[in-house]
């Protein structure tokens, strides 16, 4: 039958002492796309706030490093291992550059590098996923088996493998990365491909008329939008941890400025007998850091996507608000409400 | 009865002032639509809805007792063993994991019964509702449609309540899966004597088994009356417009219209009488003032302005 | 390429229609006889009522013609010409354009991140209806008020969360419509809609019959409505197509056992408290995974006889627009 009232997933509680008398204009008025609405749900989200913020900091700071540290960032600058000072507020590495001007310009490297692995990788996941998940019999085997060979090479071996006998820069560090990334993201959107496929709607565009690169991908990608932010994200994620690891090993041009090779030098200057602290806890911290405010974005945008988590911790404050324990039968409340 | 569902659009008024009586022995019929809130009267009535929703007003009196006051220790003695209910479609009702047996013999070991004991009722109960006791070591999925609503009829019957609850349970089978369990409660009733609150949207269906029926819309019952004057004398444009939505396999063919629009938004009913946006015989007075219940007969009552003036006649 | 074709008046001739799924392992191989030896025909203009419970293979059988699954064996003739040898692998735009299909879930029919205008739109320009945006534009808006769902341009732009479930259904009405189809297929329409709004979408698909000349395949398991739209009925059981024929006839004198129990088995508070149900068939449908041979409705079947669990029965004509597949008269004639 239509969608009866009872455990209605989509209804979300609000404390009563927030409502006023008059409900607010029913949405069935204006249209409201379903990814709008996403975006705007987790948008409101504390935890999306927080990875907002997080992440904008960063990305300002990369983009205007020429303001904030208008000198190169190899440059020698002073005495090495100085501890941090009003001069040089992170202190000096162990070739005596300025840690400061290095960690705002080893953002700009980090970042890139971050991002369009992220990008790319998830794309190429997704035109491969995809069209094996939709296709089926050979088209579907070959893509399948192709992209289950690329995630049971092991990761680690083979980007080392590759980065050492390639030529050293950030493309190849690219490259590299998006080569042994994408096939996790493939399989995802794969396996979410399998299950919408079977949906009518688009069976009913099949009857249509629809040819089969529409479907995938404008009929059946739109609904899978949460799993392509969330899936960009992770794979940012990873990759910037990916790419400080491989630099941090010597793998990468050490002569460009990243956050990553900041620890191959402090690594390689015994940062930690010196107890130069201030020469890996930076690179670490912004890592780390990073990395948070994107997984606050997708525990966000996780949120939204499944109602059960949001409903259970608004419940529990109307159940606060009217001193009832019980969340086991239905609670009574002897109050006119509207 | 008023229960309300919390969302972000504002309150639900899923259940307004909702009020009526079962006598021992009878099997009253609650028809509606979805949303009219039949199942969650019915849920209301145990205390078995989920959040966001709120029971704000009324009382249940059982036995002398009223079930909104009743803390959990005695909701969980006073549910199945008074008041059992058998829900929409057994596929739900039923744990996938768990032999029959267990899940028959678990409500009764919770209500103090020994193992044995419950093993031997449940055999009983088998009996009862027309399975083989060997089934009993089966799993849900080994089962038919017609023998899964059955095994779940026979755990609502297992601590011998007075009332059943049935919420659409026959909705989800096929046609004579379905008249084969309705042959099945009602031997069961007339055997064991239990009273039957039976919900669905299956007017034609209630006529059949009921004792008395009442007609809900949008949160509020609007007609009550026994089964066979409701089906000779329909008084409420809405039940007229429901009975003019069946076609029948027999008799002449007629053009049958339905109702035009489609249920109201609860969280802002309409002004006066609920219906009165899709009611054919709508009067100004519709619009502002809601219509209070009239009894027109003995035990039929009607709430339209259409009969203002009527009422105790007869 | 063979070009199988067929004299014939009809629009739509299916025969001998079969479809097995393949469960199972490897090591022992089952089939699933979801659809066995079907074979009707719809004229022009008519709508023909597939009825059967769940299980009877009647969705099996449609999405076959609206070419969504392979058939296994069988032949669908449209319009004289079998396409099942002229277009063996995939049906060509030119048949979906005169084929289309109306699921049964107003819900899940619809894409839930396009607006109901995308919809509409889409088949338009697949089909080559429609150009520029304004006149596609005006082409949606005339199809939403066909199918009696104002105001249009409020609608064209609304998304499928904010309609009705009966709303939902007349644009996948309107959908249908949107490339000008000759045969329309209706699995269950009316079955997941509330039960006042179901006389509408009816009313309307029997409009559509009247005024436009469409044929519909309407399929359900409600008796009722099927004589109440049918201009022929066709009863199926697991799988088998056990009694057709003009749904006056079938209603007035059914035949097949089956048929007989499925019609008792309907509530009609019309007809009064029946006390007395004939037909009391116990029993639950058989499994579709390698039958026995012979009918399959021999374990439930009152009158059965011996040739009923061996043979199947061929069709009988009881009257000229009555057929049914039953040892009782094929014996008796």
């Amino acid at each position: 039958m239509e969608n009866n009232n009872i455990m209605n997933p989509n209804a979300k509680a609000i404390p009563i002492d927030e409502e006023n008398e008059k409900p607010r204009a029913a949405s069935f008025g204006k249209p409201v796309s379903t990814q709008m609405d996403f975006l705007r749900r987790t948008l409101v989200q504390p935890k999306a706030l927080i990875g907002l913020v997080i992440l904008t900091i960063f990305i300002a700071m990369a983009v205007f490093a020429p303001v904030i540290a208008p000198h190169d960032p190899s440059q020698y600058v002073g005495l090495p291992n100085q501890p941090p000072s009003p001069e040089y507020w992170l202190g000096t590495t162990g070739q005596g550059q300025d840690v400061f001007a290095q960690l705002v310009w080893g953002a700009r490297i980090s970042l890139l590098i971050g991002f369009s692995v992220g990008i790319l990788s998830t794309l190429i996941g997704m035109v491969i996923g995809m069209v094996s998940g939709y296709m089926p019999g050979i088209i579907d085997g070959v893509l399948n088996l192709f992209t289950n060979v690329f995630l049971l090479i092991p990761g680690l071996p083979l980007l080392i493998t590759l980065a050492s006998f390639l030529p050293q820069g950030m493309t190849t560090v690219i490259l590299v990365l998006t080569f042994t990334g994408w096939s996790w993201p493939a399989r995802v959107f794969r396996s979410q491909v399998l299950c919408l496929r079977e949906k009518d709607f688009v069976s009913a565009s099949v009857i249509s008329g629809e040819g089969s690169s529409r479907i995938i991908f404008a009929e059946i990608l739109p609904n899978m939008l949460s799993l392509v932010m969330v899936s960009l994200f992770g794979a940012v994620i990873y990759t910037i941890g990916a790419d400080a690891g491989l630099a941090f090993l010597g793998f990468e041009n050490i002569n460009i400025v990243s956050w990553g090779t900041m620890l191959y030098w402090a690594s390689n200057s015994s940062a930690l007998l010196q107890e130069a602290w201030w020469t890996f806890l930076p690179p670490g911290l912004c890592i780390a850091l990073v990395s948070f405010g994107t997984t606050m974005l997708i525990y966000a945008m996780d949120e939204v996507t499944n109602p059960r988590l949001r409903s259970e911790k608004e419940i529990t404050r109307v159940l606060r608000k009217y001193h009832l324990s019980s969340k086991r039968s239905t609670p009574v409340v002897k109050e006119p409400l509207a | 009865m008023h229960v309300r569902y919390l969302t972000t659009r504002g309150p639900v008024r899923a259940v307004d002032g909702v009020s009526f009586a079962i006598q021992p022995g009878e099997v009253i019929g609650l028809a509606g639509e979805s949303g009219s809130g039949k199942s969650t009267i019915a849920h209301a009535i145990l205390r078995i809805l989920h959040p966001p929703a709120l029971i704000t007003g009324g009382q249940a009196m059982f036995e002398g007792r009223d079930i909104m006051q009743m803390d959990d220790a005695e909701l969980q003695q006073f549910r199945w063993s008074k008041i059992a209910i058998v829900f929409q479609s057994a596929m739900n009702a039923l744990n996938p994991v768990m032999k029959i047996r267990d899940q028959l013999t678990d409500v009764m070991v919770h209500h103090g019964m020994s193992k044995a004991d419950a093993n031997q009722r449940a055999v009983e109960l088998f009996d009862l509702v027309g399975i083989e006791p060997k089934r009993l070591d089966s799993y849900p999925h080994q089962l038919s449609g017609g023998m899964r609503q059955r095994a779940v009829i026979a755990i609502a019957l297992a601590l011998k309540p007075p009332l059943l609850i049935m919420d659409e349970p026959t909705t989800a089978l096929d046609v004579v899966v379905q008249k084969d369990i309705l042959e099945q409660i009602t031997r069961l009733r007339e055997k064991l004597g239990f009273s039957i609150l039976f919900i669905t949207h299956d007017l034609s269906l209630l006529v059949e088994i009921s004792t008395r029926i009442s007609i809900m819309y949008a949160g509020e019952i609007v007609e009550k009356a026994p089964a066979r004057e409701l089906f000779e004398k329909p008084l409420h444009p809405y039940t007229l417009g429901l009975m003019n939505s069946f076609p029948s396999i027999s008799g002449k063919k007629h053009d049958l219209a339905g109702i035009p629009g489609s249920p109201p938004d609860l969280v802002a009913p309409p002004n006066g009488c609920r219906f009165h946006p899709r009611c054919p015989k709508a009067m100004p007075i519709c619009e502002q003032i809601a219509p209070a219940t009239k009894t027109i007969s003995s035990d039929h009552s009607v709430a339209c302005h259409l009969f203002d003036s009527q009422e105790g006649a007869k | 390429m063979i070009t199988a074709t067929l004299q014939t008046k009809s629009i739509l001739d299916v025969r001998n229609l079969t479809k097995h799924f393949p469960v199972g392992t490897f090591i022992s191989p089952k089939q699933v006889h979801a659809v066995e030896n079907v074979s009707f025909s719809v004229q022009r203009g008519q709508v023909v009522a597939l009825v059967g419970e769940s299980g009877s293979g009647k969705t099996t059988t449609i999405r076959m013609v609206a070419r969504l699954i392979p058939a296994t064996e069988g032949e669908i003739f449209f319009k004289g010409v079998d396409v099942l040898k002229s277009e063996p692998h995939e049906a060509s735009l030119g048949y979906r354009r005169l084929v289309q299909l109306i699921f049964q879930d107003p819900f899940a029919s619809l894409n839930p991140v396009h607006t109901i205008e995308h919809h509409l739109a889409r088949p338009l320009v697949i089909h080559k209806k429609a150009s520029d945006s304004q006149e596609i534009h005006n082409r949606v808006c005339e199809l939403l008020e066909t199918v009696e769902l104002k105001p249009a341009v409020a609608i064209a732009s609304r998304y499928p969360h904010q309609l009705s479930g009966g709303q939902r259904q007349r644009v996948a009405i309107a959908r249908a419509l949107a490339v000008d189809p000759e045969l329309i297929l209706a699995d269950e329409p009316i079955s997941m809609l509330d039960v006042s709004i179901r006389m509408g979408v009816l009313n309307l698909i029997h409009r559509l019959k009247t005024e436009r000349g469409i044929s519909f395949v309407y399929i359900t398991h409600d008796l009722a409505s099927a004589r109440y739209i049918g201009d022929q009925i066709m009863v199926m059981y697991a799988g088998h197509m056990v009694e057709g024929g003009e749904s006056e006839a079938i209603m007035g004198n059914p035949s097949h056992p089956y048929t007989q129990l499925l019609l008792s088995a309907v509530p009609d508070p019309r007809a009064g408290l029946r006390t007395d149900k004939n037909a009391q068939a116990r029993g639950e449908v058989p499994s579709l995974i390698d039958p026995p041979p012979g009918c399959p409705f021999a374990a439930r079947c009152p009158r059965v006889m011996d040739i009923c669990r061996q043979v199947m029965p061929e069709q009988a004509v009881i009257k000229p627009e009555h057929w049914v597949r039953c040892h009782l008269f094929s014996i008796a004639s």
